[in-house]
């Protein structure tokens, strides 16, 4: 009796543990899967973005980034990114860019898909980038036109 | 004033006295010679009482936990129009924060002073000393067994833990205030990690585990043989167990607070 309790008690732990892992943590599973497209984007300014963040084709979530670290050489931002295979094929001159969800939301990675009939392979590059939008950069290059106009009238 | 620094120098010979004294009390709890086959029904009969008994009073205050951390959340989330983000800050502040202190907490009051006040009464009734005359070691007939069983039962407590309130915030954010059930989980899915959030919520777990169990076998196997003294290594277990739980915590979060 005691021996079953201790065994009921361990097995729950057991059960918390998977619950934690899959239904609350959503461990991923696209590392482990053979099927996923790994591609690289450099990018100029990656903003806020992170490690985890989706990525969306058309708003739909279609994989991950796996990895972020500065280009030594061109001092730019290389993102590594796992798209599921099953749900996407990327053509070669898909393009991707940095948007936040909502004005204070979190950053995403969004793929344009092009129009060119051949696919990337694993591990390729995608060329065409374009950066995160910076808000207090734009609030900055607004003031200072705002600022500057009145001046140029006189 | 020659009095009071005699005072202080004599409080500090104490403690040191006790500290090393808890010190090699711990290493002989540790390193005993195994026994695994006579040990182990030993240690079944411990997880029994430490985390079989303990169960009821984690999960049920788990779940209050829970909803009630989902009550507020979604009342303040609300003003803001972020109340989709619920199940974020039910989740990460349950796997961080709430799981692994109040399990601990829990734990000392309802585990920690049942094994103080057993053992001081062992004490108190001299079995321990007739242990010996048997040429039965009592560290490792009394001792041993219960602290791993609390070391072994704190992470899982603090699992089901986790388990139990993330289930009581969804019941009262999803089914009573009407939270979006899909956004509740991805939202939680998105930012909870499981080596950042889940595993190092365990950690703590078992650092608090290990020094509540400490704490506890060491006040009841050094207690004052008597009425009074089996009482006072009681509070002392609670009290020092509290402390010990709220100041490691706060220490443990800032070294894991880098990969937050």
């Amino acid at each position: 009796m005691t021996e079953t309790l201790v065994g009921l008690f361990m097995i729950l732990g057991i059960v918390a543990l998977g619950f934690m892992a899959i239904q609350v943590s959503g461990l991923s599973w696209y590392a482990h899967k053979a099927n996923y497209y790994k591609v690289t984007a450099d990018f100029d300014n990656i903003g806020g973005l992170k490690v985890r963040a989706p990525v969306m084709i058309a708003g739909v979530s279609v994989g991950e980034v796996a990895n972020i670290v500065l280009n030594a050489s061109d001092y730019r931002a290389r993102v590594t990114l796992l798209v599921d295979q099953d749900k996407a094929k990327l053509p070669t001159d898909t393009s991707a860019s940095i948007y936040t969800q909502g004005l204070l939301g979190s950053n995403y990675i969004n793929l344009s898909p092009g129009y060119a009939d051949t696919f990337l392979a694993n591990g390729g590059l995608i060329e065409t980038t374009n950066s995160a939008v910076i808000l207090e950069k734009l609030i900055g290059q607004f003031l200072y036109s705002f600022q500057s106009k009145p001046s140029q009238e006189k | 004033m020659l009095s009071a620094v005699q005072q202080f120098g004599q409080f500090g010979l104490t403690f040191s006295r006790k500290v090393g004294i808890s010190g090699i009390f711990l290493f002989n709890v540790l390193f005993r010679r195994p026994k695994l086959q006579r040990s182990f029904p030993l240690l079944i009969e411990q997880l029994y009482f430490i985390g079989v008994f303990s169960l009821i009073i984690i999960m049920l205050s788990a779940l209050f936990i829970g909803m009630v951390v989902s009550l507020q959340g979604h009342n303040t989330l609300q003003r803001f129009g972020a109340d989709q983000e619920l199940g974020e800050l039910l989740a990460l502040s349950v796997t961080r924060e709430l799981a692994p202190v109040i399990t601990a907490l829990l734990f000392a009051g309802r585990a920690g002073t049942s094994l103080t006040a057993e053992i001081g009464l062992m004490r108190a009734t001299d079995q321990l000393d007739s242990m010996e005359m048997m040429a039965v070691d009592p560290l490792w007939r009394i001792i041993s067994p219960r602290f791993w069983a609390g070391l072994i039962s704190a992470p899982i407590l603090t699992l089901i833990f986790d388990m139990v309130a993330i289930y009581g915030g969804y019941l009262v954010g999803v089914k009573w205030l009407g939270v979006d059930s899909g956004s509740f989980w991805s939202n939680m899915q998105a930012s909870v990690g499981f080596y950042d959030d889940v595993i190092n919520g365990v950690i703590k777990s078992l650092v608090f585990g290990f020094v509540v169990t400490w704490i506890a076998v060491y006040q009841g196997y050094y207690t004052a043989p008597n009425a009074m003294g089996i009482g006072r290594a009681t509070t002392k277990t609670v009290v020092y167990s509290s402390l010990a739980i709220l100041a490691l915590d706060f220490m443990l979060t800032s070294v894991m607070l880098k990969n937050w």
